[in-house]
């Protein structure tokens, strides 16, 4: 490390010296930890520690007549320990990613394993018992919810419903296969190796049945982990995360079928039956519980316009429930969580503010984050812990019948599956399908959950069940990304969807329904159009408030992806380069069809007279008359109606505004190249984006454009700016009432912003010399709305929100 | 029946027809397909454009009107003909249809790449009304006005405002760099293909009914 932090520099050693403050960071809180895990097993000592600081306390008393620095650890223990644990974590994850290279080599999980096994080394080495950290209660209920909620709310939906029946095949019959598989033979070979080894004689069908329904079912943490680093193909990382996800149900049902099993202890032919049903049951039921409280909230998110900030807690809390109540029926809470996000997301993103929105998708990212971090870390800690009971055989025939099992599954079902899809899985993705297929700590937890009772080999368990975890995480998982190079599987495309895929898509569907319904064939094309109707027609109507229901998608789509632009336009610096979305010189004029109304005049005559002067002047008032007249409707539409769009209009303008500033600084670096500036264009750039008005999709563009549009032509022509101003002047004149109208309806916490930005508009305000510093105008102007679009403080988005309803 | 008979007289030529076009389909789906188009002609050898206006479930479509063309437009017919017709036979029909076949799983990557073409191209004639080989702004905004029909009041400065923005985008990607002064006139074929590239068009724009391995069982049931 230090040779790398030596050829790297200045910010190599800044690096270096980050790391090794981790490091010490990661030395004290161990001790701590390791401490407090004393006191935590040592009850009494803790007790008479505590004891004697009060004592200490109470002599401090007698002695001074009051304590300027007490001790007390105890009251904080729990919360501190956590914020301690966390931190950790948090700083793990930024640690790695300033290590270059290394994160292209070893996946963080790996990683952040091998932490938590040094965390736990530690600890146990400066001889205190290692906490066991990956209990089952905050494994369950705390760690995993957020991850599975970011799953199952950012849930591709289309690939996700496209594939379902292939997905549902690997997570039902695929896992139930590798459970009696793996368990089946297991048991067989224990049976074979006896007198080897007497413990494993022991092992019964039943508890080799439950070992091998805990340890077949692939882990979301886990393949969430690797696949994100890998960036496969969409319909690869959605078959195998998919898979991870349902099979939930499975591993639920044959869990607890198994557990009763060998705690009574006799197998009932009636009993296997049920427990066929409760599979049904626990499946359909956690689906049922999730759509239930997606619905409610959904329901509830379309009545939150007043009070914007807790919005995304309404996401958190139901979705949180119906993980939890599925839990209360033993139903699969993966599922609920999975269902409630899918059916809440659509609904829930029309109702509530972009910055809710944002707000939401940050917080899944970062619990989800910091949890998979934990995970991990807690699983090297609790590999430390132990207790363990290794036995060769058992380990490495577990180890090698998951492969097999593994592999015979996903070929078998393969074989079958694709006799019923059109794209049919090559080779490739089933090696990639079966190698995905990686354990983690769910199977681990589930494993600890075991009652030592019923298993008296939950040891023996728990040692395998860490090594699969381990192969499968730490070979699996680093050899896949060189794998899918080495096999050229097709990867995920970067790019994001644009609006002719979406146009596209959404002809697609149209037509291929048409054809089936001209062939007379209802096949899934037309049962989809059927669902989009009713949804269209009645779900949206209840669940989404205002005129965002009756929008259909692909305005829907279009508006977000103005707002993409919008945000990546400001955050890409203030507009020096242009987003990637549009990383060309092309505008609007480019593709309109010329306007008949073309004001040839101009484009005639290079020379600006004052008659031509007074024609301009006309032409630009009256257009900017029509753009202010569209402005104001469009505004009443978007602004007032619709108050869910709180920032969204006010970006679209600063968008327009930024695009125009982009174009003319291009322009401007154009003029001053060119050592004379040919003496119409400028007129020309004027007097085309002022025709650009009968055609131009964005009115305010126009009116953004011209006032924009004159600053930095100032600057670059200054002999001809005496007369630049004055157009200006007098294009700002008519604006300037109108501004006013427009800042009613923003409303109060726009107006400072508004009045800001509004400078360059009002005459008054505006001082007419020819010089301007219209280029520091620009950057303050870029700054500002940097930082209000940067800036999402919950008291300007109250005062934002508030002042939209009338 | 004599359209039985007349089918069975012509059922060879039909195979010929579908094979001349990489259609391969198994007699029963042509049957099947038959038996619809008799349907849909009451028994006419001929089949017109009120015949399938007349479809029930069609009515909901918001690109009814295009899809309805598209069967009558000489260039899906795989022969270098520009124009319409005013009514089809069976084999115009299936010539149509297979536009809509699923590629085969042992095509070779060549074969994908014309099938590819083939969708891409009945998609673009689609668009592209007048067959000038571009698809003008004009043309394009007619096609999302078409597409957003049917959702209720929508302006058609909206859907004008997103096709706007659907050709700048294809503009920009296609021709990065424009002078001021230039102008795109329209998406061509190439372009066209070019921006559609992210949407696996060989598989998207397939109809389950006609593959031949897997629904044959399932649609004979359904169309009997």
């Amino acid at each position: 490390m230090p040779s790398r932090t030596v050829s790297h520099g200045a910010s190599g050693r800044l690096r270096g010296l980050f790391l090794v403050m981790v490091l010490v960071f990661l030395e004290g809180s161990v001790f701590t930890v390791a401490v407090a895990s004393s006191d935590q097993h040592s009850p009494i000592t803790a007790h008479s520690g505590s004891h004697k600081a009060t004592d200490h306390g109470s002599h401090n008393n007698t002695g001074k007549a009051f304590p300027v620095l007490d001790l007390n650890y105890e009251n904080v223990r729990v919360p501190f320990e956590i914020s301690l644990w966390v931190l950790l974590a948090s700083l793990m994850k930024l640690g790695f990613h300033l290590v270059p290279h290394l994160s292209n080599i070893v996946p963080e999980s790996c990683l952040l394993i091998v932490v938590g096994l040094l965390v736990g080394g530690i600890i146990r080495g400066t001889g205190e018992t290692v906490p066991p950290v990956l209990d089952s209660k905050l494994f369950f209920y705390i760690l995993l919810p957020p991850i599975i909620l970011d799953a199952g709310y950012f849930l591709p939906i289309r690939p996700f419903m496209e594939n379902l029946g292939t997905i549902l095949i690997f997570a039902v019959v695929g896992t139930l296969w590798n459970a009696f598989f793996v368990g089946g033979l297991l048991y067989g070979v224990c049976q074979i190796g006896t007198e080897s080894s007497s413990i494993l004689s022991r092992i019964g069908l039943l508890q080799c049945l439950l070992f091998g329904s805990i340890i077949s079912a692939v882990d979301p943490v886990a393949v969430l982990a690797v696949f994100e680093e890998i960036h496969i193909n969409e319909l690869l990382h959605i078959l195998v995360f998919g898979e991870s996800l349902l099979n939930d149900a499975v591993t639920v049902v044959l869990y607890h079928l198994f557990e009763e099993f060998s705690g009574i202890g006799s197998v009932t032919l009636l009993k296997g039956f049920l427990g066929v049903i409760s599979f049904f049951v626990v499946a359909l039921g956690g689906v049922l519980v999730g759509v239930l409280y997606g619905i409610l909230a959904a329901f509830t998110s379309r009545f939150t316009s007043h009070t914007r900030v807790i919005e995304p807690l309404f996401v958190f809390l139901y979705s949180y429930m119906a993980y939890l109540s599925a839990e209360i029926f033993h139903l699969s809470g993966i599922m609920a969580l999975i269902a409630c996000g899918a059916v809440m997301r659509p609904y829930v993103e029309a109702n509530i503010s972009h910055k809710s929105h944002t707000t939401i998708k940050y917080f899944l990212k970062m619990w989800s984050s910091v949890s998979e971090t934990l995970i991990f870390i807690f699983l090297g800690v609790a590999t430390v812990a132990g207790p363990h009971d290794w036995n060769w055989t058992f380990v490495t025939v577990t180890v090698i019948l998951c492969l097999v099992a593994r592999v015979i599954g996903v070929v078998g079902l393969t074989f079958i599956i694709n006799k019923f899809r059109i794209v049919k899985l090559t080779t490739k993705d089933q090696f990639i399908i079966a190698y995905g297929g990686l354990r983690g700590a769910i199977a681990f937890s589930l494993g600890f959950l075991l009652n030592k009772e019923h298993f008296p080999e939950r040891e023996i368990f728990l040692t395998a069940i860490i090594t699969v975890i381990f192969f499968t995480v730490f070979v699996q998982g680093m050899t896949i990304k060189p794998l899918v190079e080495l096999l050229a599987v097709k990867k995920k495309q970067e790019a994001k969807r644009s609006i002719n895929e979406e146009i596209h898509t959404q002809f697609l569907d149209h037509l291929l329904t048409g054809i089936e319904d001209i062939c007379g064939h209802y096949g899934h094309h037309h049962w989809k159009d059927k669902l989009n109707r009713f949804n269209k027609k009645y779900v949206k109507k209840c669940l989404i408030a205002g005129e965002r229901s009756k929008e259909p998608q692909l305005i829907a789509f279009y508006h977000k992806m103005e707002m993409k632009q919008a945000i990546q336009l400001v955050e890409s610096g203030g507009g020096i380069k242009m987003p990637s979305a549009v990383p060309s010189t092309v505008s609007m004029q480019n593709i309109q069809p010329r306007p008949s109304t073309k004001p040839a005049p101009e484009r005639a005559i290079p020379q600006l007279s004052k008659n031509k002067e007074e024609e301009i002047r006309k032409i630009l008032r009256t257009n900017l008359q029509r753009t202010r007249q569209r402005l104001r409707s469009y505004n009443r539409h978007t602004l007032v109606a619709d108050p869910y769009e709180d920032g969204l209009s006010d970006l679209f303008l600063k968008k327009q505004k930024m695009f125009q500033i982009e174009k003319k600084l291009k322009e401007m670096n154009t003029y001053l190249t060119v050592p004379a500036p040919p003496p119409d264009s400028p007129t020309m750039c004027r007097a085309r984006l002022a025709s650009g008005k009968h055609t131009d999709f964005k009115p305010d563009q126009v009116q953004k454009g011209n006032k924009m549009c004159s600053d930095p032509q100032a600057y670059s022509i200054k002999p001809a700016s005496n007369k630049v101003p004055m157009i200006q002047v007098d294009l700002a004149s008519p604006q300037s009432p109108d501004s006013v109208n427009l800042l009613d309806e923003f409303g109060q916490a726009n107006q400072q912003e508004e009045e800001e930005q509004g400078l360059m508009m009002k005459p008054p305000s505006r001082p007419r010399e020819a010089k301007k510093p219209s280029e520091e105008d620009e950057a303050k102007d870029q700054q500002r709305l940097m930082r209000c679009l940067s800036d999402p403080g919950p008291s300007a988005d109250e005062d934002e929100d508030g002042a939209f309803l009338p | 029946m004599y359209n039985y008979k007349h089918y069975c007289k012509n059922l060879h030529k039909y195979i010929h027809i579908v094979d001349v076009c990489f259609f391969t389909v198994s007699q029963e789906q042509i049957k099947n397909l038959y038996q619809r188009f008799q349907q849909l002609s009451g028994n006419h050898e001929k089949i017109s454009r009120d015949d399938l206006e007349r479809i029930p479930a069609l009515n909901n479509n918001p690109i009814r009107k295009q899809i309805i063309t598209a069967f009558f437009d000489k260039r899906n017919q795989h022969q270098n003909d520009v124009g319409s017709l005013d009514e089809i036979g069976f084999e115009q029909f299936l010539m149509v249809m297979s536009h809509f076949r699923p590629v085969n799983s042992t095509a070779t990557e060549e074969e994908k790449v014309t099938v590819r073409k083939q969708k891409l191209r009945f998609l673009f004639n689609m668009h592209d009304t007048d067959n000038d080989g571009i698809i003008t702004l004009d043309e394009y905004r007619t096609v999302v006005e078409e597409l957003l029909s049917q959702s209720g009041a929508i302006e058609t400065e909206v859907a004008r405002s997103i096709a706007d923005a659907a050709m700048l985008e294809v503009a920009s990607t296609n021709v990065p760099h424009m002078a001021p002064d230039d102008f795109y006139e329209g998406i061509t074929f190439e372009h066209f293909e070019q921006i559609l590239k992210g949407i696996e068009m060989e598989s998207r724009m397939s109809i389950r009914f006609l593959d031949m391995n897997t629904a044959t069982m399932r649609c004979g049931k359904l169309s009997s």
